[in-house]
């Protein structure tokens, strides 16, 4: 069998799908929101570099590079944010992160 | 310009110096001040009376100054001396100075006697510009200001709740006639084009057949303005459904009962109606409304006087009653004798009032016939002038002779007018000559019935008496000329006999004078108001074609003529019955050729008989026998008493229906309707709106990126479904 485009995109999809559950199913920790996250970016990187193949155009792979970058900066950003809010609320719990509610 | 102007504005002036200078001049010069300008205004009075009767005075008007000029309405101050002028000038002004007089005893005790004196003195101003009136303006001027000072004065004592509510009332029954009468004056001028009384029934009698275009209804003019202004006369002079706020007047000072709502102010609504007989001799409908109303009054006034406890209240009903035989003598034409009666009645019933003020003066302010008894020896001066009063009003007298009390001339010639009247075929006429006998015995009934529970037999002290009433009886004991007046503390009266004592002088000479009018009155004048010299005295101030009583003319509805009075139209038998009859004076009372039935003549006398015959075992042999009755008949008793549920009716219908109705508006139109819709509405939509959407924003990122997701999968999938693709 043949190693297709499609098996690439099926992996990208299941792997957002899981990213994007375990964003909102997630209720115990931020940092599994991160991750999540970091996965939901991982499966679009999957997706640019497998049509960037597939369409023999390099654009995509460039952009995955970016994307990289600018997961790994959101990843530091997210995680200082994390280890303040952690130091000010004593607590990480997703549930109890609703001070923005009206 | 003569003196005239004096005779009017002097009192106002007094009113006014004594109500705003008071604190400067003090009490007793204000006293004075008022009362002697109403003496000068009742000589001059007296003289305009004598010198317009007997030398020659011509009727004549002094116009003042502009009041009102605007396009085609024109109206001025000024005063009009005709035979209903004199008449009421003399009536007003005599009154009003022996109240003045009097007020000086029964109020001394008082600390606002100033104010008194003051508000004394603006009435009768009002009063005068009233009757002396030569438009209709001015007629409302001084009926409103007589209003005013009659709220004034009914409340007084304003730290009396009682007295207060009385005066409101009487001011808001008073608007409600009040809105006719002007709505009649108003109908007038859109009518007519003016307002002055000679250019009004000149204008009416030159088109009888204009009519008032409501656009949903056609009225004969005339009609409508006699009717709209009548209205007015039943407010003020309290008739049948308007005539609530009399009797509670009452708490107003006795001698305020006695001048204002006896002897003149309650009289301005026959004064109007006769000084507009020419227009009332031309609406029968109006004239039919006011016999009727007027002879409703008179029995229904005096039924309600038979079970009044108050003495006051008594001789209120019987004013009332007695407005009642006015009016409907107006009603059937005879304005001489509505006239004759006014005249009359404000000496006698005058002179009730003030006696009944010097008896609860002597008792030192009860007033309940109750707790009365035993009065005669200790007042005996009051008794035999509360007599004279008694026969005066019952109007006790020899029919067929010239003897007689006042009231004998003029009531009588009443019940002879709508007996006369009836035999004419004026509507209703019959059934206000029945309504005036009935009203005439029960007249007589309570009359006699106040007589002896307030003079005979033994005292009954009050139970409920608190003795501080002596104290402020010392007060009046050292304030002014009358010593005497302390020894009853001390001489421990007889068994039986009230701890009363005789009012001081200045208060009974007011008393004897009008005795003396009560005595006089009726025989010395009944030839001049009804009789030969009636042409001469009248000289066409009030219209006397269709008087009953009118010997030119009546002579026509003698029993010889009545047949061909019913064959042919009224009208045309008084004109050719004129010249025949002219000279066909003779018997009677003087009032000349009216031939009416003996059994009328004498009827009057039998039923005051009857009264007084009946009266005598109830209250003067026996001292429970009232009282029995009154328990054997509970529910009439109470009926009666309860002044026929008039203003429980009134309560039920107009205080509670105006609440209710308010509490609709309030509760249901404003809180419901428009606040509900409007500002009540909006900010519950808002709020509920704000409601529901705060839900959506729980503060949770997950929720927020969740809907961010569903979001751009929607919009995904409509670019793609219906959009064609992605862009």
């Amino acid at each position: 069998m043949q190693i297709g485009l499609e098996h690439y995109l099926a992996v990208a999809a299941a792997l957002f799908t899981i990213g994007v559950f375990g964003i909102f199913v997630n209720r115990k920790n931020i940092i599994i929101i991160l991750m999540s996250i970091e996965l939901v970016l991982l499966s679009v990187n999957i997706n640019l570099v497998a049509f960037s193949s597939f369409l023999g155009n390099i654009d995509g792979q460039i952009f995955a590079m970016f994307v990289l970058t600018v997961a790994a900066a959101e990843a530091a950003v997210g995680l200082a944010i994390l280890v303040t809010y952690f130091r000010n609320r004593g607590d990480i719990a997703v549930e109890d992160l609703n001070l923005m509610k009206g | 310009m003569g003196f005239e102007p004096i005779i009017v504005l002097a009192p106002l002036f007094a009113a006014v110096i004594a109500g705003l200078g008071q604190r400067f001049i003090g009490d007793k010069p204000a006293m004075a001040l008022t009362t002697g300008v109403l003496g000068l205004s009742l000589a001059l009075s007296l003289y305009t009376f004598v010198d317009y009767t007997w030398l020659g005075g011509e009727a004549r008007l002094i116009e003042l100054f502009k009041f009102i000029d605007v396009g085609g309405f024109s109206s001025t101050w000024s005063i009009r001396i005709d035979t209903m002028s004199v008449i009421m000038l003399v009536v007003v002004t005599s009154v009003s100075f022996l109240v003045h007089l009097y007020s000086w005893g029964y109020m001394a005790e008082d600390p606002h006697r100033a104010r008194f004196f003051a508000y004394l003195s603006f009435f009768t101003f009002a009063m005068l510009a009233l009757v002396t009136a030569n438009d209709f303006l001015q007629m409302f001027f001084g009926w409103e200001g007589v209003g005013v000072a009659s709220y004034l004065l009914i409340g007084f004592w304003y730290d009396k709740r009682s007295a207060n509510d009385a005066a409101i009332k009487a001011f808001v029954v008073n608007r409600v006639g009040d809105f006719g009468f002007a709505l009649g004056i108003m109908a007038c001028f859109y009518l007519y084009g003016s307002i002055r009384f000679d250019e009004v029934f000149a204008a009416a009698a030159a088109n009888p057949a204009l009519v008032l275009d409501l656009n949903i209804v056609q009225l004969p003019a005339i009609e409508a303005v006699c009717g709209l202004l009548f209205i007015g006369a039943m407010g003020k002079s309290a008739q049948f459904f308007l005539h609530v706020w009399l009797p509670d007047a009452m708490e107003g000072p006795t001698p305020v009962s006695a001048l204002i709502h006896a002897a003149t102010m309650v009289t301005a609504g026959v004064f109007m109606v006769c000084r507009c007989s020419p227009l009332y001799e031309m609406a029968p409908y109006a004239a039919a409304f006011v016999t009727i109303v007027g002879a409703v009054t008179a029995l229904f006034a005096a039924t309600v006087g038979l079970a009044q406890n108050d003495i006051k209240r008594v001789v209120a009903y019987s004013t009332c009653s007695q407005l009642g035989y006015m009016f409907f003598a107006a009603g059937v034409g005879a304005y001489g004798a509505a006239m004759f009666h006014l005249f009359t009645h404000a000496f006698f019933k005058a002179l009730l009032f003030l006696g009944a003020g010097s008896v609860i003066h002597g008792l030192h302010h009860e007033q309940d016939l109750r707790y009365m008894g035993g009065v005669r020896k200790p007042m005996v001066l009051t008794w035999a002038m509360m007599l004279i009063g008694t026969l005066a009003l019952t109007g006790v007298g020899i029919p067929g002779t010239q003897i007689g009390f006042a009231g004998f001339f003029s009531k009588d010639a009443i019940i002879e007018s709508a007996f006369a009247a009836s035999e004419t075929g004026r509507t209703f006429a019959e059934f206000a000559f029945w309504c005036g006998i009935t009203a005439a015995f029960l007249t007589s009934f309570y009359s006699w019935r106040l007589m002896f529970m307030a003079f005979e037999g033994k005292f009954r002290p009050n139970p409920h008496a608190h003795h501080d009433d002596h104290a402020h009886a010392d007060d009046h004991g050292h304030a002014a000329d009358h010593a005497h007046h302390d020894d009853h503390h001390h001489a421990k009266p007889a068994d039986g006999v009230a701890p009363a004592h005789e009012s001081p002088s200045v208060m009974t000479i007011p008393l004897i004078t009008l005795a003396a009018g009560a005595v006089l009155a009726g025989v010395v004048f009944a030839p001049y108001f009804l009789g030969d010299h009636a042409n001469d005295f009248w000289r066409g101030a009030i219209e006397r074609a269709h008087d009953p009583l009118n010997p030119s003319v009546a002579a026509a509805h003698g029993p010889a003529a009545a047949e061909a009075a019913h064959a042919a139209p009224a009208a045309d038998a008084h004109g050719a019955a004129a010249g025949d009859h002219g000279a066909a004076a003779e018997g009677g009372h003087g009032e000349g050729g009216h031939h009416v039935p003996t059994w009328v003549l004498w009827a009057p006398f039998f039923v005051t008989l009857a009264g007084f015959l009946l009266a005598v075992p109830i209250y003067f042999m026996s001292s429970t026998a009232g009282a029995a009755i009154a328990r054997t008949f509970a529910p009439l008793n109470a009926f009666l008493q309860r002044k026929w549920y008039f203003d429980e009716l009134y309560d039920f219908v107009f205080v509670k229906g105006a609440r209710a109705l308010g509490d609709f508006f309030w509760k249901t139109g404003d809180k419901k309707v428009i606040d509900g819709l409007g500002p009540d509405g909006f900010a519950a939509v808002s709020k509920f709106t704000a409601r529901q959407m705060r839900r959506t924003q729980t503060g949770l990122v997950y929720h927020y990126s969740f809907f961010m997701l569903i979001a751009v999968a929607a919009i995904g999938v409509y670019a793609i479904w219906v959009g064609g693709g992605l862009p």
